[in-house]
């Protein structure tokens, strides 16, 4: 049953998007969101909505995928929508006691939804084209500069790669002890709150051991290798930037720059 | 009536998905009581999908398993009432160790079977000492005891249940010479002393030879063979193309029959074997 939480959320493929350096995505969507608290207009956000658009298909990623990655934020969108569709200013269209309904108000709304949408459903085009591993390795490098300010950038790095590499473990654990605990006639899925609250202990506390034992071994196999996270280390795989990732970079800038003209001709 | 029946038995892995993988296909067995089963077929044949729909962990994709002539899965009632009456052994099961005290841990089980104290004391007494837990380390921390022992806590704890079926995932993966043997002893002693069947899951061909009195062997999704040990031995060519080994005895005997010692087939222990050559000694037939 927890075989269904799609964690990661990376799509693999071999597509333009995939191929790119994951520090040219990275980029990009940063790009993308300045761009995207840049645009004023009707013709800014349609902008924004074509590019997203544009980059999801040549992901050949389905929109029902993006869509499935908003479903966590519905009472968001929906209380920043009700919430700015009163707070307009203007000729009120419809007006109920002191909240009152304006053509602004509507025009605000709608575009606080579409900004965290397209927000929401950029970032998400990063982690479904880009392997964990490949964006933690890109994070690092751009990071990089922050090692001069003391900033441990490198064991930050380290840290989120091991935690993304054993999420499919301890779901694997979780799933088995789940089972075998099951098989002793614990139940998982009824009884009142604090029954079932106590009925996760069986599970718990074997998961957590389970986790500091790894832990422990992981550490043990780590300095075993005399791993060291100091200066001169090598990698396995280096990030190269190649012709399309200066071409995406360009159509970044690009990007950013017809937002400002549309701002600026207030569309 | 068997204990257990199974009808053409079949499990998809993550049906519609690109990830989908069938991990058994239309298995049918009968189990009997008192029975003592040993399942083989190397990793991914199904043997560990097969034997989590016996207590109902899983549900088949298509196929019925019946306890008792009915339906586990037809109700949530009694599904919960055959995972007690079927005690699953899952692979290292001293990972689900989780209560302060041993004693708790092996009570776990009676107690979710919504037994009354004395009843509790009793069951966990007695499994304790079927798997030789001394009465010393009851009020001891599961955590703290040696992996042989935590490993006859585990399975004491689903002992405890008293089940009319007893399933053991390789009860004796990771464990020294002299820990297999006393875990094989205590598992054949409760078979003897409950009448329960027995489905023991191994990799060792040796362990299984000696105590099993029925072999199924898996083999990609299906059973591929299934009968006497001395019946699945003697197929020893059949079991090698699968990737599988035979019991060491039948490996010499195999070896002296293709040197011109007449040896018959489906011989699957040493004491089995020395018996043979031994005879043949007195009669001066060999060589």
């Amino acid at each position: 049953m927890l075989k269904n939480i799609t964690l990661g959320q990376y799509f693999p493929g071999n597509t333009a998007i995939h191929r790119l350096d994951p520090r040219t995505k990275l980029i990009w969507l940063v790009g993308y969101i300045v761009a995207l608290f840049l645009a004023k207009g009707w013709g800014g956000y349609a902008l924004m909505l074509l590019i997203l658009i544009a980059v999801a298909s040549t992901a050949h990623i389905r929109a029902a995928a993006l869509l499935r990655g908003l479903k966590p934020l519905i009472f968001i969108v929906i209380f920043t929508a009700i919430l700015n569709l009163f707070y307009g200013e203007g000729e009120p269209l419809v007006q109920i006691w002191v909240l009152k309904i304006t053509a602004d108000g509507i025009r605000t709304a709608i575009f606080m939804v579409l900004r965290i949408m397209l927000l929401v459903c950029g970032s998400f085009l990063l982690t479904y084209t880009t392997a964990p591993m490949q964006l933690t390795d890109g994070m690092e490098t751009l990071l990089s500069p922050l090692k001069r300010l003391h900033v441990p950038v490198h064991e930050l790095a380290m840290m989120m790669s091991i935690a993304l590499r054993f999420i499919p473990t301890l779901i694997e654990e979780t799933d088995k002890i789940m089972s075998a605990q099951k098989a002793r006639g614990a139940s998982f899925d009824t009884g009142t709150l604090r029954e079932r609250a106590s009925a996760l202990l069986p599970l718990l506390v074997p998961l957590f051991v389970s986790a500091f034992r790894r832990a422990d071994e992981l550490a043990t196999a780590m300095e075993c290798r005399c791993y060291h996270s100091g200066d001169g280390r090598t990698r396995m795989h280096t990030l190269r930037f190649a012709g399309a990732d200066i071409t995406a970079l360009a159509l970044c800038a690009g990007m950013i720059a017809a937002v400002c003209l549309l701002r600026g001709a207030g569309l | 009536m068997p204990i257990l029946t199974v009808e053409h038995l079949t499990h998809v892995y993550s049906p519609g998905t690109p990830l989908e993988k069938t991990a058994i296909e239309d298995v049918s067995l009968e189990i009997e009581k008192g029975q003592l089963l040993g399942v083989i077929g190397h990793t991914g044949s199904g043997k560990s999908t097969f034997i989590q729909h016996l207590d109902g962990l899983l549900k088949p994709t298509s196929g019925v398993v019946r306890f008792n002539g009915a339906d586990i899965n037809a109700d949530k009632a009694l599904l919960r009432n055959v995972r007690f009456q079927v005690g699953l052994v899952f692979q290292y099961p001293e990972y689900q160790l989780f209560e302060e005290t041993v004693f708790r841990d092996i009570a776990f089980g009676p107690k979710n079977m919504g037994l009354d104290e004395a009843e509790v004391r009793e069951r966990v007494a007695e499994a304790a000492a079927f798997v030789g837990v001394p009465e010393a380390l009851m009020e001891a921390s599961p955590l703290e005891l040696s992996g042989g022992q935590k490993r006859r806590v585990a399975i004491a704890g689903v002992i405890a249940m008293r089940p009319e079926v007893l399933i053991l995932d390789e009860p004796t993966a990771g464990l020294d010479p002299a820990g297999r043997e006393s875990i094989l002893k205590n598992i054949c002693a409760y078979q003897k002393s409950s009448g329960a069947a027995v489905l023991l899951i191994s990799h060792s061909m040796d362990e299984v030879a000696r105590i099993a009195d029925r072999l199924i062997v898996f083999h990609d999704g299906h059973v591929a063979m299934d009968g006497t040990p001395a019946e699945v031995f003697g197929q020893a060519p059949m079991l090698k193309e699968m990737g599988l080994t035979v019991p060491a005895a039948t490996e010499i005997a195999l070896a002296l029959r293709a040197r011109g010692v007449a040896l018959p087939d489906g011989i699957y222990t040493i004491s089995h074997l020395q018996e043979l050559l031994c005879a043949m000694g007195r009669e001066g037939g060999i060589c």
